[in-house]
Formats: C-alpha cells, sequence, structure tokens
C-alpha cells in the first residue's frame, strides 16, 4: 500500500508540474501583447509596466522567466499591482470560506445523493422510485443561478428565515456560521445530490444482478446484510471515483457562482473579481490553486479507492 | 433406498409474468431426493433447470414470479415457508453452488471473510477467528493447499479450480443436508472438472449429503449420478436411474442428447451428431409434444400433450413423456445410430 501511495504522490507531483508550464505558456508566452502590460492591469502607467518587466524578467529565456514566475509563486511574491496586494494573502484569506463552503455542501450531497439512490434503488419501479427520481431530474436540471436568486428571495426576503448571505467565520460564531451557509450549501449540492442518486441508484440495480449478490442470498443472509455489505459496498467504488473528480472541480471552479451569488468573500469570489477588474496574477494563483486541490483530491481518491477495491492494488503486487 | 424421501418435489410450476405473458420456467416436476443420493437434472440452457434449484432454496421469489406445486424438505412445506424462514434455511441446510466461480464471490472482500460472514449468518455467536479456524478445516476438507495463508486470499488471487473448491467449502461450512450444485464445472477446465467432480464424489460419500446436480454435461453426469431428471422446455421428459437413461433411453430428446456425446468406444463420427433446431420460446409453446418440432420420429399423436408415465413394465421408475410404444422406440433408436443400447457389463456402474 505505501508504495501505492507513493507512486501516486509521484504522479501528483507531475501533474501539478504541467499544469504550471500550461499556466506560464497560457499567460505569458502565447499573447501577442507584452505581457508586463497585461499582469499590470487596465489603464497601467508605463513606469509601472517598465519595474513589472524587470521584477519578471521578460528580457531572459523562457526557461528562466518560468523559474522566475514559480519562484514568485513559491515565495508568495506574486502580487496583484493595482492596488499592490499579495495574491498568496488573499487566497489564504479566502480559504476557510470557501472549504466551509465546498466541504459541508460535499458532505449534505454525499449524504443525501447516497440516501435517496439507496431507497430509490430498493425500491425499483415502485412510487418512491418514481418521485425520487423526478426529484433527482428536477434537481440536476435546475442551474445554480437560478436556484440561488429564488431561495434568496423566499426563504431571506420573503419569509427572513435564513440571513442574507455573507460569511461568518466559524470561530466567530459557529452558530452564525452555520445558519449563513445552509442556503448556499444546498444550491452548490443540489445537482450532485440528484446526479449521485441516480448514478448510485443504476449501480445498485446493475450490481445486484451479479452472481456474488446471488451467493449471499444463498448463504443465507439477511436482505439488509445483502444489500448494504454487498450491494451497497460494491456499488459505491465508481461513485467515489465521481467525488473526486467532482469535489476538485468544486473547489477549483463550481463554488465561484455560489460564492458570487451569496456573496461569500472565499477564493472564488476572489477569482471572481480579479476576472472583472482584469487582474492576471490572481487568476494565475487561482488557477494554480485550483489545480492543487483537483490533483490532490484526486489522489486521494485513487487511495480510497486502492482500499474499496483490492484489486486496484495488483499494481503494488509486481514482487509477487 | 427405502429411507423416507429428505427432499420431496411435487407438482412444482414456477412461472414469471413478463409483459410478454406469462414464461412457465418449470412445469409438473417431481422428485424425491434421499440422503446419500445424487440426482442430475439434464437439459438445454433455458430448460428449468435452474429455475427449479433455485424455487427449492426460495432464489426465484419475486412479485412477478409464480410458484405452484409442492417442495417439502424433511416433510415441510417450502413454498409456502416466510422469506425469514428461507433464510434461515439456505446455506444451514440447504446450500448452493454456483457454475462460475469467478463471479461468484464478492471481489473486494477475503475469500476466508466471505465463508465466515455465512457462518456468522446462522451462528451468530461463533467469533471471526472461531470462524476462520473453521474456514481452514474446510479448506483442508476440500484440498486447498496452505489454508492458513490462503484464507487471506481476495478472490482474484485464487485459480477458477481453487476458486470452486472454496466455493464448495462455503457449501459445507455448517454442514447442510442437501447440496445444490449448479453446474459447477462447466467454468472449468476438463482435467479440473474431473477433480471437482470427484470431490463431491467423495464429500457425497463421507458426509450423505443429498445432492442435487444440474448439468448438460452428460459425461459428468455418467461419472457422479445415481437417478437422472432430463428436462425440456421446463418439462420433465424422462426419469429412471442412471442406467436406465443411459442404457435404455426412451425419449427422442435424450437420445439427442446421448446421440451428441463423444465416445471413444465408437468410430469417430464425420461430425458431432447435433438436435436439429434450437429449444422453443417459454411464450409460445408448440401444442402437445414440446420437443415435436425438432423431433425426426412425429406422427400423429405428437399434438396431443404425453403424460409422464412408466410403460416399461420391467423398470417402474423409469418414466418417460413419448407417444411412441416402447417398441417403436427399439426399433427407431435402433435405425438412429446405436444410441445407449449395449447392457451394462458386470461390474461396470457407468
Amino acid at each position: 500500500m505505501s508504495r501505492f501511495i507513493a507512486r501516486r504522490v509521484v504522479a501528483m507531483i507531475g501533474v501539478l508540474f504541467a499544469v504550471s508550464v500550461i499556466v506560464f505558456v497560457v499567460f505569458m508566452v502565447l499573447p501577442k501583447q507584452n505581457p508586463a502590460q497585461t499582469l499590470a492591469g487596465k489603464n497601467a502607467t508605463p513606469v509601472l509596466v517598465k519595474s513589472i518587466e524587470e521584477e519578471w524578467g521578460f528580457d531572459d529565456s523562457l526557461v528562466v522567466q518560468y523559474g522566475t514566475m514559480m519562484k514568485k509563486v513559491f515565495t508568495g511574491e506574486l502580487t496583484s499591482y493595482k492596488p499592490r496586494i499579495p495574491v498568496d494573502d488573499q487566497i489564504r484569506e479566502g480559504i476557510p470560506a470557501t472549504f466551509s463552503l465546498t466541504i459541508g455542501a460535499a458532505i449534505i450531497w454525499l449524504f443525501f445523493g447516497l440516501l435517496l439512490g439507496y431507497f430509490s434503488a430498493l425500491r425499483a419501479g415502485g412510487w418512491l422510485d418514481r418521485i425520487l427520481t423526478g426529484l433527482s431530474i428536477a434537481g440536476i436540471s435546475i442551474p445554480v443561478f437560478l436556484l440561488a436568486p429564488v431561495l434568496l428571495y423566499f426563504l431571506t426576503y420573503k419569509f427572513e428565515i435564513f440571513p442574507n448571505a455573507q460569511y461568518v467565520p466559524f470561530g466567530e460564531d459557529p452558530y452564525e456560521w452555520l445558519r449563513h451557509l445552509i442556503l448556499p450549501w444546498f444550491t452548490l449540492a443540489v445537482l450532485s445530490i440528484g446526479f449521485y442518486s441516480r448514478v448510485l441508484r443504476s449501480n445498485m440495480l446493475d450490481v445486484m444482478n451479479e452472481d456474488y449478490v446471488r451467493t449471499a442470498r444463498a448463504k443465507g443472509l439477511s436482505e439488509r446484510q445483502v444489500m448494504t455489505r454487498h450491494v451497497l459496498r460494491n456499488s459505491l467504488i465508481p461513485v467515489i471515483t465521481l467525488f473526486g473528480l467532482d469535489f476538485g472541480t468544486t473547489i477549483a471552479g463550481t463554488a465561484i457562482i455560489t460564492e458570487v451569488l451569496y456573496s461569500i468573500n472565499g477564493v472564488g469570489f476572489y477569482a471572481a473579481d480579479a476576472v472583472k477588474k482584469f487582474e492576471l496574477p490572481p487568476i494565475m494563483g487561482v488557477a494554480l490553486y485550483g489545480a492543487f486541490f483537483v490533483v490532490l483530491v484526486n489522489a486521494l481518491v485513487d487511495i480510497a479507492y486502492a482500499y474499496l477495491d483490492p484489486r486496484v492494488r495488483l499494481g503494488e503486487a509486481g514482487s509477487e | 433406498m427405502s429411507t423416507a424421501p429428505l427432499l420431496s418435489v411435487d407438482g412444482l410450476r414456477v412461472g414469471f409474468a413478463t409483459e410478454d405473458g406469462v414464461v412457465q420456467a418449470v412445469d409438473e416436476v417431481s422428485f424425491d431426493l434421499r440422503p446419500g443420493e445424487v440426482l442430475a437434472i439434464v437439459g438445454e440452457s433455458g430448460s428449468g433447470k435452474s429455475v427449479t434449484a433455485q424455487t427449492i432454496i426460495g432464489l426465484t421469489r419475486a412479485n412477478n414470479a409464480r410458484i405452484e406445486g409442492s417442495v417439502k424438505l424433511d416433510g415441510k412445506e417450502l413454498t409456502s415457508a416466510s422469506d425469514a424462514e428461507m433464510r434461515r434455511l439456505r446455506g444451514e441446510r440447504v446450500a448452493m453452488i454456483f457454475q462460475d466461480p469467478m463471479t461468484s464471490f464478492n471481489p473486494v472482500y477475503r475469500i476466508g471473510a466471505q465463508i465466515v460472514e455465512a457462518i456468522r449468518a446462522h451462528r451468530p455467536d461463533t467469533s471471526k477467528a472461531q470462524g476462520k479456524e473453521r474456514v481452514v478445516e474446510l479448506f483442508d476438507a476440500v484440498g486447498i493447499p496452505n489454508a492458513e495463508q490462503r484464507v487471506d486470499d481476495y478472490p482474484h488471487e485464487f485459480s477458477g479450480g481453487m476458486r470452486q473448491r472454496a466455493m464448495i467449502a462455503m457449501a459445507l461450512a455448517l454442514e447442510p443436508e442437501v447440496l445444490i450444485a449448479d453446474e459447477p464445472t462447466t467454468a472449468l477446465d476438463v482435467t479440473i472438472q474431473a477433480q471437482i467432480l470427484d470431490l463431491l464424489e467423495q464429500l457425497n460419500r463421507e458426509r450423505n449429503l443429498a445432492t442435487i446436480l444440474i448439468t448438460h454435461d452428460l459425461g459428468v453426469v455418467a461419472e457422479v449420478a445415481n437417478r437422472v431428471l432430463v428436462m425440456y422446455a421446463g418439462k420433465v421428459v424422462e426419469q429412471g436411474t442412471l442406467d436406465e437413461i443411459f442404457y435404455d433411453p426412451q425419449h427422442p430428446y435424450t437420445w439427442g442428447l446421448l446421440g451428441s456425446l463423444t465416445r471413444i468406444d465408437r468410430p469417430r463420427p464425420h461430425r458431432l451428431p447435433q438436435i436439429a433446431g434450437s429449444p422453443p420460446s417459454l411464450l409460445d409453446l408448440p401444442e402437445g409434444c414440446p420437443f415435436r418440432p425438432r423431433c425426426p420420429h412425429e406422427f400423429s399423436k405428437c399434438p396431443q400433450y404425453p403424460p409422464l408415465e412408466a410403460r416399461l413394465p420391467e423398470s417402474p421408475g423409469h418414466c418417460d413423456r413419448c407417444w411412441l410404444s416402447p417398441e417403436q422406440k427399439r426399433d427407431k433408436r435402433v435405425v438412429e445410430g446405436q444410441i445407449g443400447l449395449e447392457a451394462p457389463q458386470a461390474g461396470q456402474g457407468a
């Protein structure tokens, strides 16, 4: 198992390197405009552009330029220039809000997605299944940018059940933290709840026809044991893969819309703001940050996957 | 065989309601099974042999299933038993082995753990350690080497033959009285098939198990069975002892099955004989004898459904479902090419 993990970590570093090269090429090399001009932002003074040119060494070879960029990223010297604020600090400040939002939403979507999918599969074809199917499809179909305003309008302005957005740090007031996050959580989770319940349902219906499920019944297990230990357990394997991909991209991207709609000043909010103001350094920083979490979560999921499915570990047993 | 039957199936009918109508998968199947006996159920795919077996342990119960007739284990009716009663009986008194050992174990659990799970489902106070000890014993009994280590292996680390041995070990875990083996050797290499059959035969003898062996391979039947039930399109077309079926087959379908065997005591045929056509759809059975469209000996009486009855005065247990008279059968069988005509030689069982 440790060899498996080591291999995954090496692969992860490789992917991150590739992503950093792509970011470098896309933002620094490909645009025809002087990259210093782009970095400086709209209406920059020639003095500022000049100083950026020197700071980033745009006269050097591309390899050295890449080195300079990465050095800035790792030492936290990557800054936006108007006003001069370190990107690193901004991302750090945004992380608690973004993580509160995404991790909470992920827990909610996994819990409800799996719960609904499980009962849908148990009652496949029955009325409960039909109702859940309808709800799932509704959940998948509602766009976040529609759902959020509707929820805000009814639950915040009309009935004042939930507070109006913003993020309250957990350390400041756990209760308010929770109250402020409930709507964003559900907004972000609704699509995935629908999607995951569908995926789990169809996986379970497939697994129910497997020979080993018949074996499990033939050896006298109760129906509940058959369903949880054999059907559900094996149906979760593909769901975990899916979750890895989804959770990574939620941190890195999907959360942006929700953060903007609910004015949660997380990393996504910061990125959206940077796009609005044409500020390049924050966008680069957030792109790398996003890539890091996508890759990290995927590596963790691969490790979980090997734990769930012993056949995946085969690769490590090369010496056997 | 004067002991009372342990398992007694009488007029069993199993139908499944589908959108296109009721599929009568099993129609009027009756047999008795005594401890120590091996009953072979033979037939092509779709003849209802597996459904018969699975119905005995209640695995065909579903909303769309119609089960009629009676299945009695030790005098207790099983078709009307509750799901919970059936669950307690499965594995504990009637165990089943399936065709494909590759897919019959859950790939994500260790083999030993899956057998311990079966034990603990019926004996909840068995500890995991005790269960594991028992599995090691069982592995030894079914000839799995290095039992101590192999209990902790995953199914993909076992070969096909070893997996089938593990499957048999699981079936024996709770010392059942009845063992149902559904095509236990079909997915295995020929050499492994022989080993598994030897093992089944040995266990049957040592443990006095009542065994139902489901197969389409008459070679397998010849090796281990005492009695044979030939099924076609959900119906029993012929039943009798092993010798009766092999040396004096009465139904043209049985002739077809026997005729399509390769034999080393005969000249090699240019082409292996086969039964023309394919089994009928269970939704659209021909009137009368279901084998009629494929039977080379069809005559005016065949559109009536023949009863299953003994037609040979000397062997009252040998029944078949064919209108031909025993004399006609003898003549036609000779013309068809010497199917199972030699009398059993002294000292030769099969």
